[in-house]
């Protein structure tokens, strides 16, 4: 993975340093609240509900055991042993205290870390395929890519007080695990017209308020541009995008105004009179970040089943649902799976972070990976050591074999912690979780993406859920709103409203109704999203609506 | 006293007026006179300097430009566009970027546009809402004057020095314009 160079390692010192005295100016009076707020969010620090909640950034979502060592550290510290990990591959804090905060972003320094830019409108965190290098179908890894661009955006002086946040996600698979349709902007990377390698450029992907899918900006663009064209993307929407109104500041909206031809002429208006800057990138530059991701030291292995012949039904189950093909033979990327029955999704305590850690010492070249399904992932196993890596993880609550599942679900702190919230999504992924604790019906739904965000905010992707629910006020109460057919991936698209919106007790049981539905019109090789999409949204609203739901 | 800022990494008095201030003088220098409209440059305030709005600029061009002795400013508002001062960039000796609040952010593009498309050389001043904070990127998107709040001009030297190092080109005054991805004469530490 990327290690830290002395440039990389004086900006992130300079960093602290800068934000302790920035701290010890407000805790002294010496800065107002309104002066600190511009301040902390651009380390990631929120006012939350009970205490601060910081958000470190996790660069595309790599992480080394020394790195998780030093989470579970924090969490221990100075929080109350555990994180949270999000959709966009960061963690965050929900209990530190501001005075400690400084001594949080040292601790993390010493580890090649920090939480800069995730917050704030500016480039943040730059997201990836959590498959990246070890997918079978892979064009390129785009971690050296996602690299390139971490360094580019951070501290960029032009970009650092935009009219809104503004994330960038990259991939190079086909299959998009990055939801990079519903970023500002998405970086595919794809074979051009002469077969080398470059770009797809999209812009004006978003959800929040407005839910938009991302549109291609340009087809094909040569690797060495991709700093600049990214420039003249964000220079055009620096200028241009609104500032008077901060629901309609995203970038999506600017493109949505102008239309995307209009946008597209623009952004190559501007990237025509700069192509050939200083953002230039040339071989050596390419290659010297290439070579922080070498492929690591595989062992000439078979490929082998380990699964027994019969018995070890719960090995099973985790190896077909929490262990994803391997471009090297022997090898398997395994999932850890964050969304264990009555524990929030995406939580991990001190003491499981650590132990994976450890694991991934073991097992995994010492590197481990979130997702953006607020999962982990060790991408490096050898399929023989599935079973006692399976073991290790099943001893410590993170073997739950759901990925992928019904109780896979996206889901967003909510009421119990975000200020922002309308309604708990928390309780609500427990009342899913008690309704639907039988696996056999689970395997048997297959792959349904259940996406829940407490507010319009969107921060658990509700729009692109195949079943999304989102929590509204209607009065002081807290109701949820349930979409299905949305979808985060290279076949994106937002759900559709199924009607009114349904009270806490009545979810569960209206995602039954939704389910019973599927189950009886599917076709064999349909999953939930395609029988939403070949029926329409009809069927499932009438069985939902046809009776009420008892108390 | 007269406004002092930061100019070139130095605490100076300003030389400058604007337009509102050079009128002010004016009256008070003459007793309760009635100025002409748009006669401002007929009008003293010594030889001092003078900035005005990019509007009363583009208003009264004709007769700044006639006007070829006194030393002229021009600031953009957010909005403006720098293309339309492109054409009269050689005539002035500052132009200003106004930030009207802590969430204001057209200003760093305009400074770049200035500085690298226009090649603008004289002096750059953020006007407006500018505190010690913003000082490293401005001064990195060309920035070389900075009005800050009397508080935060003591200390603006650490602000501008707060980071030593950055990842991007830029043209601010002693950085080569090209990627600076490590610090130079430095070995990647172990």
């Amino acid at each position: 993975m990327y290690r830290y160079d002395l440039t990389d390692k004086t900006l992130v010192n300079e960093r602290v340093a800068q934000f302790r005295d920035q701290t010890r100016a407000f805790l002294a009076g010496e800065l107002s609240d309104d002066e600190f707020r511009h301040l902390r969010l651009r380390n990631g620090l929120y006012i939350q509900r009970h205490a601060p909640m910081l958000r470190v950034a996790i660069p595309y979502g790599l992480l080394s055991a020394v790195q998780l060592r030093t989470l579970a550290h924090i969490a221990r510290r100075y929080d109350r042993g555990y994180g949270h990990f999000t959709t966009r591959q960061n963690i965050q804090y929900n209990w530190p205290r501001l005075e400690e905060v400084p001594d949080i972003l040292a601790d993390l320094a010493q580890v090649e870390m920090h939480a800069i830019q995730t917050s704030g409108n500016c480039i943040r965190n730059t997201t990836s395929d959590h498959l990246a290098g070890v997918t079978p179908n892979e064009l390129e890894d785009p971690r050296p890519w996602c690299e390139i661009i971490r360094q580019w955006s951070t501290f960029h002086p032009e970009f650092t007080y935009l009219p809104r946040k503004f994330k960038i996600a990259v991939t190079g698979a086909p299959q998009d695990r990055a939801a990079s349709l519903v970023h500002d902007v998405g970086v595919h990377i794809v074979r051009g017209p002469d077969g080398e390698l470059g770009f797809e450029i999209l812009a004006g992907g978003g959800l929040g308020r407005t839910p938009i899918i991302g549109q291609v900006v340009r087809e094909f663009l040569p690797r060495r541009h991709l700093l600049s064209y990214l420039e003249a993307i964000l220079r055009i929407y620096n200028l241009e995008g609104r500032r008077d109104n901060l629901t309609k500041a995203r970038i999506k909206i600017l493109v949505k105004s102008l239309g995307i031809e209009e946008f597209r002429r623009r952004v190559e208006a501007e990237w025509e009179l700069i192509r050939d800057g200083g953002l230039v990138l040339d071989e050596a530059e390419i290659a010297r970040m290439r070579a922080f991701f070498p492929p690591p030291a595989y062992r000439s292995l078979p490929d082998i089943d380990p699964t027994p012949a019969d018995g070890g039904a719960a090995f099973k189950a985790w190896y077909r649902y929490n262990t994803v093909a391997h471009k090297v033979p022997g090898y398997r990327a395994v999932y850890i799976s964050l969304k264990k029955p009555g524990v929030p999704p995406g939580d991990a305590t001190d003491a499981q972070l650590d132990l994976l850690a450890d694991l991934a010492d073991r097992y995994s070249f010492g590197e481990a990976r979130v997702t953006h399904t607020q999962n982990l992932l060790f991408a490096d196993v050898e399929q023989e050591k599935t079973f006692e890596l399976w073991q290790a993880l099943d001893a410590a609550g993170l073997a739950t074999p759901n990925i992928g599942t019904l109780t896979d679900m996206i889901c967003c702190p909510g009421l119990d912690f975000c200020s922002l919230a309308n309604a708990g999504s928390l309780d609500v992924a427990k009342l899913i979780n008690e309704r639907f604790d039988d696996y056999d019906y689970l395997y048997d739904l297959g792959e349904v993406d259940v996406k829940m965000s407490g507010c319009m905010n969107a921060c658990g992707h509700h729009h692109v859920g195949a079943i999304g629910i989102l929590g509204v006020d209607k009065g002081g109460q807290e109701w949820y709103q349930i979409t299905i057919g949305g979808a985060a991936g290279a076949d994106a698209s937002l759900g559709s409203v199924i009607g009114p919106s349904v009270a806490k007790h009545e979810v569960a049981e209206t995602i039954a109704r939704l389910l019973d539905v599927y189950v009886e019109r599917r076709t064999p090789e349909e999953r939930f999203l395609d029988t939403v999409r070949r029926l329409g949204v009809k069927p499932f609203k009438e069985r939902v609506y046809a009776a009420p739901v008892a108390a | 006293m007269p406004r002092r800022l930061l100019r070139n990494g130095q605490i100076v008095p300003d030389e400058w007026l604007y337009v509102a201030e050079a009128q002010a003088a004016d009256a008070v220098q003459a007793a309760g006179a009635v100025q002409a409209a748009g006669a401002v440059q007929a009008a003293g305030a010594g030889a001092s300097p003078l900035i005005l709005g990019f509007d009363q600029w583009q208003a009264e061009r004709e007769q700044w430009l006639a006007n070829g002795e006194r030393r002229l400013g021009v600031i953009l508002s957010p909005a403006h566009k720098v293309e339309q001062l492109a054409p009269d960039l050689a005539r002035l000796a500052l132009v200003g970027a106004e930030f009207s609040g802590p969430s204001e952010g057209r200003g760093y593009t305009q400074g770049r546009l200035l500085r690298e498309r226009w090649k603008f050389a004289g002096e750059l001043r953020a006007t407006g809402y500018v505190h010690r904070d913003q000082l490293f990127f401005l001064a990195r998107c060309g920035f070389n004057s900075f009005e800050l709040p009397d508080g935060d001009l003591e200390h603006a030297y650490t602000a501008l020095s707060t980071f030593s190092a950055a990842y991007q080109p830029s043209n601010d005054a002693g950085l080569p314009l090209k990627l600076r991805r490590r610090l130079p004469d430095t070995p990647a530490s172990a």
